[in-house]
């Protein structure tokens, strides 16, 4: 079965631990929580207005943490955020309390990891189109949980079509390593999610939840979205 | 003191604990491109034979050395100025873009992109563009481009493609961050011009390179106009710290002490904590929380919440000092240098001269001292400004 990790800007809105909640029962296998940084320069247009949006109502990473650390969603959650924020001192701590069992750091390459300090926290690594070959097989040794696999040369965000980089990324990741393959950035509707998910083992899905979260949907209404992505990765119908 | 060697003895690309490459993974393969044809280049007669004849027919190098002669008997201190703000498009900027573009085109790019703060980076990268045969495209904040609107039409006069970044502060930290967005898209084509000793690793340290012709010709300048050969003091205004780092460059081992001074609401060295950002650790403003704090500053030039890695590690090594003027202060000296002195200096510059005039005399910068200030630039693009803000009197 493939995976399914939808992603969500922690304290977007008030309340919006029910998102997690109704991911899980839309039948996400993990969900990509995203401590917000004021200069998120991985992240296109929308996932830049909801770090801001969670920013401005006074959001903090360790608020994010607390709320997470009070919900029980009965699925593994992996935290996101930038290197500021993820190399000062007590962030392992503060991660591991929360219950969070992963951590992704886009702008913390191979080569500075040594300074992240995430006891108990595996930390899944990043690799792009324009990764060499050499590199991708240290890549695929050194993550943990699952190697995440960035579709395009670009920024977070939703497009039109899957871009053909990613099914080359992905099987040149599958070549190296025995961990699950997600692909993620821009990937925008379940038929991209399906066509993704043909040359790896899941996907991660954003901006285009962030935009319907950001235009207002409940979670009720994203969970339905979360859904459709879930029946277009497997024909079983989702766990309730 | 005797002199020191503050580099050779850490990795390349780390100043003590800073510096580094935190990109992303797609940015990794453009970034080591770069640094190998920096390394290739820089060891080239060729290409440093064909800077320096640019910097010469095209630039007017080497700036004068001006001994500053009412204002020093004001100050009953020697100030001499290393006359960046005579260069082709007025400041300092220009070098360390020259060297760039030179180097894009070696490695076969296509176009140039760039961020911009008060627009002279901006401009000099729009002018080697139009020099070189390449596209630019320039990332500017909102905010920079309403209060440096002389400088936009001056990059779209040469060519340029301006774009207006209104994400964040909409100032310099946010066109940086938008300008490495756009590089990730196109990394390939296009070459990232940086215009301060800010960035992953070569950026950093290419920057302080291409802009070291400042601090080696001023030491030989000093040592012909000195009767010590060299000063007491070197100083200059730090926003990334490009001028600054070029400027202490030629001095760093010898007995003078460096200065820099930021902008008070724009002082990453002086009151920054350690942090990350656009691909490098260094000395950020930023909350309790870990965001990165606005920057400002009315020189739109040193509006930048954090500063250069190498300048972080000269101050952790106490080799350098790093302290503030403020707005005000800036204003008035670039008004006295006018006035006593027929040069007027770039608002970013006179934030130089500015704490040479508020320690003059004082055991900061002693009476009899001498004291090589750098002019980064020259203040025709700050008129609007000063219309606005100078007290004639």
């Amino acid at each position: 079965m493939k995976l399914l990790m939808p992603y969500i800007t922690g304290g977007i809105v008030p309340g919006w631990t029910a998102f997690l909640s109704a991911f899980a029962h839309a039948g996400a296998d993990m969900i990509e929580v995203g401590l917000p940084f004021s200069d998120p320069t991985v992240d296109g247009p929308t996932i830049q207005e909801a770090s801001d949006a969670a920013l401005a109502r006074g959001t903090t990473p360790a608020s994010v943490l607390a709320d997470l650390a009070g919900t029980r969603v009965g699925i593994p959650l992996v935290a996101s955020t930038y290197a500021n924020i993820a190399l000062r001192p007590g962030f392992g701590d503060a991660l591991a309390a929360a219950g969070v069992s992963g951590l992704i750091v886009p702008d913390l390459p191979l080569d500075e990891l040594a300074g992240l300090d995430v006891p108990g926290v595996q930390v899944s690594l990043l690799a792009s189109p324009a990764t060499p070959d050499d590199r991708l097989a240290e890549i695929g040794r050194r993550s943990q949980g699952f190697v995440y696999a960035v579709s395009v040369m670009g920024t977070t965000g939703e497009r039109d079509r899957l871009a053909p980089s990613a099914v080359l990324l992905a099987a040149r990741l599958k070549q190296v390593t025995d961990l699950p393959v997600l692909v993620g950035f821009g990937i925008s509707t379940p038929q991209q999610a399906a066509e993704a998910a043909a040359a790896a083992d899941g996907v991660i899905v954003g901006a285009a939840v962030m935009r319907r979260i950001l235009d207002g949907a409940n979670p009720a209404e994203v969970g339905a979205f979360v859904a459709s992505l879930r029946a277009a990765l497997s024909p079983v119908a989702p766990v309730r | 003191m005797s002199s020191i060697t503050v580099r050779a003895t850490v990795p390349p690309g780390r100043y003590g604990s800073y510096g580094g490459r935190y990109v992303p993974e797609s940015l990794i393969p453009a970034c080591e491109a770069v640094a190998e044809a920096f390394s290739e280049a820089w060891a080239d007669p060729r290409f440093r034979g064909s800077l320096t004849a640019l910097l010469s027919a095209h630039v007017g190098r080497p700036t004068p050395l001006t001994p500053a002669v009412r204002l020093s008997a004001e100050l009953g201190v020697t100030v001499l100025l290393k006359r960046e703000d005579l260069t082709h498009t007025g400041s300092h900027k220009i070098n360390n873009v020259l060297g760039q573009a030179l180097l894009a085109r070696r490695m076969g790019r296509t176009r140039l992109i760039a961020e911009t703060g008060a627009g002279m980076h901006g401009v000099a990268t729009a002018t080697a563009g139009a020099l070189l045969g390449l596209p630019v495209t320039v990332f500017m904040g909102e905010r920079d481009v309403e209060r440096q609107a002389h400088n936009v039409f001056r990059m779209r006069l040469l060519g340029a493609e301006v774009v207006t970044v209104t994400t964040g502060s909409r100032t310099l930290k946010d066109a940086t961050s938008e300008a490495m967005r756009h590089w990730v898209t196109d990394a390939d084509e296009a070459y990232y011009c940086v215009g301060s000793v800010i960035g992953p690793h070569p950026y950093p340290m290419m920057v302080r390179e291409f802009q070291r012709v400042i601090g080696d010709e001023a030491r030989q300048q000093c040592a012909a106009e000195l009767p010590a050969a060299t000063p007491d003091y070197v100083v200059a205004c730090v926003g990334g710290g490009s001028n600054a780092a070029g400027t202490f460059a030629g001095f760093v081992e010898t007995s003078a002490k460096l200065v820099g001074v930021e902008a008070e609401g724009g002082s990453g060295a002086a009151n920054g904590e350690v942090g990350v950002l656009h691909g490098f650790r260094s000395l950020f403003l930023q909350d309790e929380h870990g965001q990165i704090r606005e920057a400002h500053s009315i020189a739109a030039g040193l509006d930048y919440p954090g500063v250069g890695p190498e300048h972080a590690y000269l101050r952790d090594l106490g080799r350098a000092r790093y302290v503030t003027a403020s707005d005000g202060e800036a204003i008035a000296a670039a008004v006295r240098l006018a006035r006593a002195e027929g040069v007027l200096p770039a608002i970013e510059s006179a934030h130089a001269l500015a704490w040479v005039v508020r320690a003059a005399g004082t055991p900061e910068l002693p009476s009899g001292s001498t004291v090589l200030v750098t002019l980064s630039g020259r203040g025709d693009k700050d008129v609007t400004t000063l219309i606005a803000e100078a007290d004639l009197g």
